[in-house]
């Protein structure tokens, strides 16, 4: 491992996204699309974006940071350049760290936007401080980018990288408590919940919504998201082959 | 300039894809300071062949030593350059920006870049995006990111299939060049006229070995006078 090869590889993939101006509109534009289109469902009803809010403020950038890492990390595998690296002096944790580097920016970036627009625009009133609530919108878009870094190693084609998300993300959508509370759910989908990593996600930003002090809760909640987030990157870094069969 | 230790040796070298026995019990040694031609028909096996010399390719039996040290050795990773068929090199990057990351990969110094776009005849549209040059011009990209960091060994697949006559000549000038100075080529072609331009000539065909031999020997030995009615009359012969 080098960081300077780290660090090159990161400004790389920068500079692809740089020529590509519709892609880092999507990127940045649709998560806050979404949320003002919840905030006018629930108009007539206030309360109940203030409730939802914030956990579909931890999933949406997720989604957007997921199907993009996925698809970016695809096209190096068939375009061929990944072979070409894999034969060069360069680690494979370069290689990955290089990709999580970039996309975790943008994730920040994402987030950041996403959770002011969201706080000072829409007017969504959470109970806790607003900067742990961009912080683990942060966490989460950083999570949705690992898990596509993660995800794209098991994809053949762009077809199937997109059939991902829904394979991935949407159990644990289901799961996560937004539907039904975790603890209401039937006793083995309830241990499943526990093992996922979007079911903490949406815990601590249900807490932050919903109490007004910082809580060691919260922050177990957002560890796990983070060891998740790390797991998939060290996993990401696994997949890569120097050799094929 | 026959060195003794050849750049390539292979002993009994298979490699099995998919169940398929793709390469079968080659075994040979390439010659330093020569431009190799592997030559034979789509599906012959050349390019595995070349991802196992570059070491992108697992091998089943036998053994592969390049320069030395087995084939995929973690210190052949700066001493090897590899152009793949069809350009590896990122299409939303100007020429410029793929050399100067690949250049940041190998270790290699900022001036090399000009040095490589110079050699490929590329400087005047260094800027533009690979992805809206032609398949001539981006094929000579992917030949100057194989330039950096002077390698002692090039592996190149199919460098100019598809190109103009005129470029065809200038990279076989280029080529040319390269050995003089030392360096050993191996170069694939399934174009004959081709393989006239090497010193050294490996026919493959349904991945065995039919001549591995200079290619006045092969002439010699075939009575023939040129490489495509060498490999006819080998493979004629070997049915």
């Amino acid at each position: 491992m080098s960081p300077k090869k780290t660090l090159a590889t990161s400004a790389r993939v920068l500079k692809q996204l740089s020529h590509d101006h519709r892609t880092l509109g999507l990127l940045f534009v649709v998560p806050l699309v979404l949320l003002g289109l919840l905030a006018w469902v629930y108009s007539g009803n206030p309360f109940m974006f203030d409730v939802i809010g914030p956990a579909l403020l931890g999933v949406f950038p997720l989604v957007v940071m997921f199907l993009t890492t996925s698809i970016a990390t695809l096209r190096e595998r068939r375009t061929g350049t990944l072979e070409r690296l894999m034969i060069m002096p360069v680690g494979k944790l370069d290689i990955i760290l290089g990709y999580a580097l970039s996309f975790g920016l943008l994730a920040v970036i994402q987030a950041v936007l996403a959770s002011t627009v969201a706080v000072h625009l829409y007017g969504l009133d959470v109970a806790g401080p607003a900067w742990f609530l961009i912080v683990v919108a942060v966490a989460d878009a950083l999570l949705g980018t690992m898990l596509g870094l993660l995800a794209s190693a098991f994809a053949r084609s762009e077809f199937q990288a997109v059939q991902f998300m829904p394979a991935f993300i949407l159990p644990q959508f289901l799961l996560c408590g937004l539907l039904v509370p975790v603890d209401q759910l039937p006793s083995v989908l309830h241990f499943i919940a526990n093992c996922l990593p979007l079911t903490y996600a949406v815990d601590a930003m249900n807490l932050v919504a919903r109490q007004s002090d910082l809580t060691a809760h919260m922050f177990k909640d957002l560890a796990v998201v983070l060891a998740f987030a790390l797991a998939a990157v060290l996993l990401g870094a696994a997949t890569l082959r120097r050799k094929t069969k | 300039m026959h060195d003794a230790d050849p750049v390539v040796a292979a002993k009994g070298l298979s490699v099995v894809r998919a169940g398929a026995r793709v390469l079968d019990d080659l075994t040979f040694g390439m010659q330093a300071g020569n431009i190799t031609g592997l030559i034979g028909p789509s599906g012959s096996g050349k390019t595995t062949l070349m991802r196992a010399v570059v070491g992108a390719q697992e091998i089943a039996h036998g053994t592969l030593d390049v320069l030395g040290l087995p084939a995929g050795s973690k210190r052949l990773r700066q001493r090897i350059g590899y152009v793949t068929q069809t350009p590896a090199v990122y299409p939303d990057l100007s020429a410029l920006q793929n050399l100067r990351y690949f250049a940041a990969i190998l270790g290699v110094n900022k001036a090399e870049v000009d040095h490589v776009l110079k050699i490929v005849d590329m400087q005047r549209i260094g800027k533009q995006l690979v992805g809206t040059m032609s398949g001539g011009q981006q094929a000579r990209v992917s030949l100057a990111v194989a330039l950096l960091g002077e390698p002692e060994l090039l592996v190149l697949d199919e460098p100019t299939v598809g190109l103009d006559p005129v470029l065809r000549k200038h990279l076989w000038e280029l080529f040319a060049d390269l050995a003089r100075q030392g360096r050993s080529l191996l170069v694939s072609s399934h174009v004959m006229d081709e393989a006239e331009q090497c010193s050294d000539l490996l026919l493959l065909r349904d991945g065995k070995i039919l001549s591995f031999s200079s290619k006045q020997e092969l002439l010699d030995k075939t009575h023939t006078a040129n490489v495509h009615d060498a490999f006819l009359a080998l493979a004629e012969g070997d049915r």
